[in-house]
């Protein structure tokens, strides 16, 4: 398939992916919304009030930038796990496998699909918390470069889990189990200085503090771990989940018999 | 000219060590209109899953218009249009967008994939339903949809498995015309079939496959001419109390004015006909007990006596 070619077949992938979360808007991106408004009515303002500041900012300021994370995280990981292992349950994978399309480009039409969504809904949270806060931004390109790489990340891990799934109950057990505790305890609520040493420690093998952290940076100037070593560790995982990915898709495994 | 499929030495054993394919060779010329035929987990449809890329095959080889798969998957892809038994499309998006969506795919740029989704639709009737959801098409529809899906990249050969099960009379008439009318506009098509008065009626070469193996591969009439006995309904005029004789026929009463008669390849009718009517015996109407290609494909599975289930 020429260079060209590619291209618009990867447009393609990608062009039906946003029409897929954007016909379903109200279970796409509507959820992530009223939650994270729930969080920034309950936890910023009414709690946060009593909390007090935390590293230095009021309570609202310091959770936003992890709430945002939050719901990029989840969004880009559930379209694509969703929306891949739909295609297996419908047989309409079948289109793709029959198609010319080298494997990678399948697997980038996804991923930006899952990036898409998860950006669409960490600007809609965005537009939200100005309602609550003024919001400054320390550095643009932190911010962006941090937020994109994350939304990768997991639109790789949501393509993953999609191709070994064999039932519905498969695409959530990992959200569900994995990745929303990880989440929470990714230091979205608290500095990870408020916690006993070793506490400290066992953060520190979440990955997604590293991401949590390197944001809030972006928007606050402030962060538990280097933003150098989040950077790293976020392209070093994507650049693994990629290639394990190409390798599933080449093998066929979860997709051909 | 080189053909438009070539298979060498296919086999396939599935992980649970089913064997699938035992080694086939198959030739298809460009141009022809091939029945692939065979009882339920014969093989058919593995095959037609490893030449389109469903399935990985265990040895063996494919060529497709000369391209080997092994070494221009791509390449062989792109000359191959697949309707599949099963409806593998999402029931959640329009007809226009699956058909120009599949164009995509394979890399044909948005307005000349725009223009053959209107060219499809339009032949396959469906111009009108351009902007239902898929799920909301009858049955038929569907299986049209998956035959402009399948022809939008405007491929040479075209694969389709069991493309008019559960489809009703007229609509099975209607596509066997339209399927009549691609090949003589050059494309190369295998048909798998269930239906065999639809094999007969559309295909100029018939591979049966059994067990995993090819065991005829031959031009229909040349197949049809195997057939020694065909036997005959006859309604006759008159009520008969007993079935009557005919030197050199067997004949049998079904009922007071229906008989049944073997009839010996290149023994005629004519003899036949004489001996009833010096009787007294008019025959108003005749029919073949059964289709001619169903008696012989029967027998031919029944002497090979190897299908299996596939897993």
């Amino acid at each position: 398939m020429k260079a060209f070619e590619q291209w618009v077949a990867f447009q393609t992938i990608f062009q039906r992916e946003v029409r897929r979360y954007t016909r379903i808007w109200l279970q796409t991106l509507v959820p992530p919304m009223i939650t994270t408004g729930l969080y920034f009515v309950i936890f910023g303002n009414l709690i946060g009030q009593r909390i007090g500041p935390m590293d230095g900012f009021a309570y609202m300021e310091f959770i936003v930038p992890g709430l945002i994370m939050m719901a990029v995280i989840t969004n880009s990981y559930s379209n694509v796990v969703s929306s891949f292992y739909n295609t297996k349950f419908q047989r309409c994978i079948e289109e793709m496998l029959v198609s010319p399309m080298p494997n990678y480009v399948i697997l980038l039409g996804y991923v930006l699909g899952g990036v898409s969504r998860g950006l669409a809904v960490g600007a809609l949270v965005t537009g939200l918390a100005i309602l609550f806060m003024d919001l400054h931004i320390h550095n643009l390109w932190i911010t962006g470069l941090v937020i994109s790489m994350t939304a990768v990340l997991f639109s790789l891990g949501g393509f993953v889990n999609a191709v070994f799934a064999n039932s519905f109950d498969d695409i959530s057990i990992i959200p569900t189990f994995v990745l929303t505790p990880l989440t929470y305890l990714g230091g979205v609520f608290y500095s990870i200085q408020m916690l006993p040493d070793a506490w400290q420690w066992v953060s520190k093998a979440n990955p997604i503090l590293y991401m949590v952290n390197a944001f809030r940076y972006g928007f606050l100037g402030t962060s538990d771990i280097p933003v150098g070593a989040s950077l790293v560790l976020i392209a070093v995982f994507s650049a693994g989940l990629f290639a394990y990915c190409m390798y599933l898709l080449n093998r066929g495994v979860g997709i051909r018999t | 000219m080189s053909s438009a499929l070539s298979i060498r030495n296919l086999r396939k054993v599935y992980s649970g060590g089913f064997e699938a394919l035992k080694g086939i060779d198959l030739e298809v010329e460009q141009g022809q209109f091939l029945a692939l035929l065979g009882p339920n987990g014969a093989g058919k449809s593995t095959t037609i899953g490893i030449i389109s890329g469903l399935v990985n095959k265990s040895s063996g080889s494919i060529a497709v218009f000369g391209r080997d798969i092994d070494r221009d998957f791509s390449g062989a892809k792109r000359e191959i249009g697949v309707v599949p038994q099963e409806f593998n499309f999402n029931q959640f998006e329009r007809v226009a967008d699956i058909v120009a969506t599949q164009a995509g795919m394979y890399g044909l740029p948005r307005k000349l994939a725009t223009q053959r989704t209107e060219t499809y639709l339009h032949r396959l009737g469906l111009w009108d339903k351009r902007n239902e959801r898929s799920r909301f098409l009858s049955g038929g529809m569907k299986r049209r949809l998956m035959i402009a899906r399948a022809l939008v990249h405007e491929p040479r050969l075209l694969i389709l498995d069991e493309p008019t099960a559960g489809v009703d009379i007229e609509l099975r008439r209607s596509m066997w015309s339209f399927l009549r009318q691609l090949n003589a506009e050059g494309t190369t098509i295998i048909l798998t079939t269930h239906y065999l008065e639809e094999a007969e009626s559309l295909c100029r070469q018939i591979a049966i496959i059994d067990g995993g193996e090819i065991v005829v591969n031959t031009e229909t009439k040349t197949l049809l001419q195997r057939m020694n006995t065909e036997t005959f309904i006859l309604d006759i005029d008159e009520p008969c109390e007993a079935a009557p004789a005919a030197d050199g026929y067997a004949v049998r009463k079904i009922d007071s004015t229906t008989l049944e008669v073997d009839v010996v390849k290149d023994q005629g009718l004519n003899q036949l006909f004489s001996q009833l009517m010096t009787q007294g015996i008019q025959v108003i109407s005749m029919r073949n007990k059964a289709n001619r290609l169903e008696e012989l494909f029967v027998s031919l599975i029944e002497g090979n006596g190897a299908t299996t289930a596939e897993p």
